[in-house]
């Protein structure tokens, strides 16, 4: 697979990433997806990464660089599914990955972002924990 | 020590092996460090008797090689090991093996005593062999105790790292004693775990039983916050006591990424909040609505 798919929804646009990620995929996945943005002027971007069991310095950083460029193209960007041993292993490497919003699977992160959007939630009661 | 000498030490053994076994086991009962109440008369003669077969045994094959002794060490430490758990202490533990100098020389001075020069390389050889087996009885004994209290360690790990549901969404992590490297991972994993469980979003953390709190531990903390963000949890660090308020500050740690809250009470009131629960006392007994304490 040279390239993760990126899906369009209404207005957020959403990227599952099932393989491991390497740089080259990563590069592309940036370009594609601000090219994306751009294209359908999504204002949300849902990063699905419950797959992705393997992480180093180059995807933490690649996670918060397209969390920032989203911003800059003014759409809101969370990062789900993220697997405790990951957590882990990105705490230990120093990447907190402040300013990226998170939630734990993919239902909370479609909350999250409707509320980032001033829009009222669609599941009742289902909270996703807004971090700013 | 060479051969020869161990050979004769092997010979007189042979020879008085029932004598000393008796003198040596009527010692131990007499002796001020016999320990009635944890090994009983019969278990001690046994030991003694095998002891000293193995000994013989090893004195006779000696060749100044260690490994002629492995024997002797793996009964010793069998031994060593047992009583360790049983809660001997080490020097009652050592005199096991002291003890059998006496004996052992009583029979060496009956058997070469007109030789004194004999006598004195003798009782030189069998002393130096029995202080050394005497030091690896202790030796066990240590790293057996040491082995003892790592377990411990481990199981109080376990122990005081609970992570406990406060509220739908809501958790608790009442931390007790200090935070250190190895704690703070075992505190992270079975939060996440928790969190990916019950799906969680706010974390309490609960740290009225932390001691003190310095920059390792401040950090260890935020470490711990930043994790449990990333799964998508917020964390609430409560029971900040006056003095530990005072230190943070003093160190100039920054916890202004994290809500911190004095008391386990405020924090999980705001934790409420944050999920769009609700706690109201029934008005009164006619009231229908449900109250939710």
């Amino acid at each position: 697979m040279d390239r993760i798919p990126i899906i369009k929804m209404a207005e957020f646009l959403l990227v599952s990433i099932q393989v491991d990620m390497h740089d080259k995929l990563a590069l592309t996945l940036q370009d594609d997806l601000t090219n994306q943005i751009v294209k359908s002027r999504a204002r949300g971007v849902l990063i699905d990464i419950s797959s992705l069991e393997i992480v180093d310095s180059f995807i933490g950083r690649m996670l918060a660089n397209i969390a920032a460029m989203s911003r800059v193209l003014d759409a809101a960007t969370v990062v789900v599914g993220m697997r405790p041993a990951v957590a882990i292993t990105l705490v230990e490497l120093g990447m907190s990955l402040t300013g990226v919003r998170t939630a734990l699977n993919v239902e909370r992160g479609m909350d999250l972002l409707r509320d980032a959007l001033g829009e009222p939630a669609a599941v009742d009661g289902a909270h996703a924990n807004a971090q700013d | 020590m060479s051969q020869k000498t161990m050979m004769r030490l092997a010979t007189i053994l042979e020879r008085h092996e029932k004598d000393v076994l008796n003198e040596w086991v009527d010692q131990q009962l007499a002796a001020v460090t016999r320990r009635r109440d944890l090994v009983n008369d019969q278990e001690l003669r046994e030991h003694s008797r095998r002891f000293l077969a193995i000994f013989r045994q090893a004195a006779q094959n000696d060749s100044g090689a260690d490994a002629d002794w492995a024997e002797a060490r793996a009964f010793l430490e069998d031994l060593s090991r047992t009583r360790a758990r049983q809660g001997f202490s080490p020097s009652e533990t050592a005199m096991f093996v002291f003890s059998l100098k006496q004996p052992l020389f009583a029979r060496l001075r009956q058997e070469i005593g007109r030789d004194p020069d004999a006598l004195g390389d003798e009782m030189w050889n069998a002393s130096v062999v029995l202080d050394r087996l005497g030091l690896y009885t202790t030796e066990v004994y240590q790293k057996s105790r040491e082995e003892v209290i790592v377990h411990q360690q481990r199981e109080m790990l376990e122990l005081s790292t609970p992570v406990v549901q406060l509220w739908q969404g809501v958790l608790g992590l009442p931390l007790i004693g200090t935070l250190d490297s190895a704690r703070t991972q075992v505190v992270m994993e079975n939060l996440l775990r928790s969190i990916v469980e019950t799906g969680a979003t706010i974390a309490v953390i609960d740290i009225t039983g932390v001691p003190t709190v310095d920059t390792l531990v401040a950090q260890h903390l935020l470490k711990t916050v930043a994790a449990a963000r990333l799964m998508g949890a917020d964390c609430i660090i409560s029971g900040i006591r006056p003095q530990i308020a005072q230190t943070i500050v003093h160190l100039g740690v920054d916890l202004n990424a994290v809500t911190t809250k004095a008391t386990l009470a405020d924090a999980f009131a705001i934790a409420l909040q944050r999920t769009g629960f609700a706690v109201t006392r029934a008005a009164s007994a006619r009231s229908a609505s449900p109250a939710k304490n």
